[in-house]
């Protein structure tokens, strides 16, 4: 197998650990959207680090997290969360476009950021995939229990004796460095598809959280590599494909779920 | 003086001292002073939208007061039940997972909880399967597992009937004596609240009286809070079934 077969490989798979038992609290606590928004926001990160000659990955860090930060500030003046989730997500995929343009017009290539470009990662983008896979794969590991209790009711997490607020910014940061390290392999438009779709799929065939967790990651995995695979029979961008395949799984789930006690 | 206070004061769980809580320009909660002691069952009465809720977050610690202060017994143990959970289908749970939010419990205790709610049959069901009767035993069930020594009840029997309603306070009452904790709870059953009850605090904004239940249900600020009606089905209610203690009260007016 070709070196960049296998780096694509362990990049797609890295990311997908990362971002399914991840996925499974987007879905749980209605963040879809959010996760949306905070991959847009990667894309003025994008050109942020460009205008300052900066690597990438710290610009899209401190987007996605500046975009997180200001949902919520939105949210607490009473906006409507969808709204202000709306405005913020296009508002910053549009700036980061315009933004990215004007550092040079033909010289970026826009595609490359907007759906990803897993063939060309280098062992040191696989490198940083899986820091930041291990990363958000311990703090949600460490936390697992607080976030969930906090998920289905804040007021009873307090009672426990924990802090909804910092379980929330577990997940926020969580959240900035999924999109952080996908950016390269599936792109801003198509990061929420791998949050996503794993943890619904999972959730036909899952008794216990847990279980869900982990089937999701092993979902997301098959995804990344099985839409490499097809990806290079077909000669299709790769990023999507792989979103083609989650979803292909996802359907999948769906007709099953009715057959399957299991989840009920 | 000096000395009963101090003896009052480790007695005291949860306590709070002019405590409002403000959203903008409105008030939820003013002016808020009340305390819970050892083993005592305090009830927070009042109409919708009175701030039962917001007194309720705020004794627990889920809200700060905009002023005054709230003060919790440190190291306090407080077993929560709440109105609902935020669970829909897209999180799947079992009843005996739940239980072991957020620490994992023994199973001899799991059991024992269980059954003392009557739901050792739905152990392994899906929570989100529960019937709201067996819902709210099973959000009893995961508060009492910690052995708190104050059990907080946010108006537990909404949406049950008539029947779930008195099994549920019976259970409380029996969770009361089993455990020697105290209980604090926002409720609508105004019948039970003023048996069941040491002290009862009837909610408006502001708290309008509070006392032992025959005082608060003798109040002209507690009467013009709940009409005549509610307040006639409770002389009624105390008559048949509480004869001596409220019969005298009762003749007094």
């Amino acid at each position: 197998m070709e070196a960049f077969l296998i780096r694509a490989a362990l990049g797609g798979a890295g990311v997908a650990l990362a971002a399914a038992p991840l996925g499974c609290f987007v879905v749980w606590r209605r963040m879809a959207y959010f996760g949306d928004a905070t991959a847009h926001a990667a894309l003025l990160g994008i050109a942020l680090s460009l205008a300052l000659s900066m690597p990438i990955l710290p610009g899209v860090l401190l987007a996605a997290f500046a975009m997180a930060v200001s949902v919520t500030a939105l949210t607490n003046r009473g906006y409507a969360q969808d709204t202000a989730l709306g405005v913020l997500s296009h508002g910053a995929l549009a700036t980061g476009l315009v933004a990215i343009s004007l550092q040079g017009g033909m010289r970026v290539d826009l595609s490359a950021y907007l759906i990803g470009d897993i063939l060309a990662i280098d062992w040191t983008n696989v490198m940083l995939i899986w820091a930041g896979a291990l990363l958000v794969i311990g703090g949600i590991y460490w936390r697992w229990s607080a976030l969930l209790t906090v998920t289905l009711q804040p007021d009873m997490a307090t009672a426990s004796g924990l802090k909804p607020e910092r379980e929330q910014m577990v997940l926020t940061i969580g959240l900035a460095i999924v999109v952080a390290v996908a950016i390269k392999v599936v792109g801003a438009l198509l990061i929420s598809a791998l949050l996503l779709m794993p943890a619904s799929a999972a959730r036909a065939f899952a008794r216990t959280p847990e279980a869900m967790a982990i089937l999701a990651a092993a979902i997301g995995v098959a995804s990344a590599l099985g839409g490499l695979e097809v990806s290079l029979l077909l000669d299709t961008p790769t990023g999507p494909t792989i979103v083609c395949t989650a979803t292909a799984i996802f359907a999948v789930s769906v007709l099953l779920r009715p057959w399957l006690a299991i989840s009920d | 003086m000096s000395v009963l206070q101090a003896g009052r004061c480790e007695m005291t769980l949860i306590s709070a001292e002019d405590a409002s809580v403000r959203f903008g320009a409105t008030y939820a909660v003013r002016d808020v002073s009340m305390s819970i002691n050892d083993s005592e069952i305090v009830t927070i009465v009042g109409p919708n939208g009175s701030g039962k809720s917001t007194l309720l977050r705020l004794l627990v610690g889920a809200l700060p007061p905009t002023s005054g202060r709230v003060v919790r017994r440190p190291g306090l143990k407080i077993g929560y039940v709440p109105q609902r959970l935020s669970l829909d289908t897209t999180l799947p749970i079992t009843v005996e997972r739940f239980l072991c939010l957020p620490h994992r419990q023994p199973k001899s205790k799991q059991d024992y909880v269980l059954g003392m709610v009557g739901l050792s049959d739905q152990r392994h069901a899906q929570v989100s399967k529960l019937s709201g009767g067996q819902l709210q035993r099973a959000l009893l069930a995961r508060a009492v597992l910690t052995e708190p020594e104050v059990l907080i009840l946010d108006e537990p029997t909404q949406g049950l009937d008539q029947h779930g309603i008195s099994d549920f306070y019976a259970l409380i009452s029996g969770v009361h004596s089993d455990l020697g904790c105290a209980v604090l709870m926002v409720s609508h059953d105004l019948h039970v609240v003023m048996r069941a009850s040491d002290h009862v605090i009837c909610m408006n904004g502001h708290i309008c009286c509070q006392g032992a239940p025959t005082d608060v249900s003798d109040s002209p600020e507690y009467l013009a809070l709940f009409g005549d009606r509610d307040a006639r089905s409770l002389a009624l209610y105390s008559h048949h079934h509480d004869h001596a203690h409220h019969h005298a009260t009762h003749t007094h007016d």
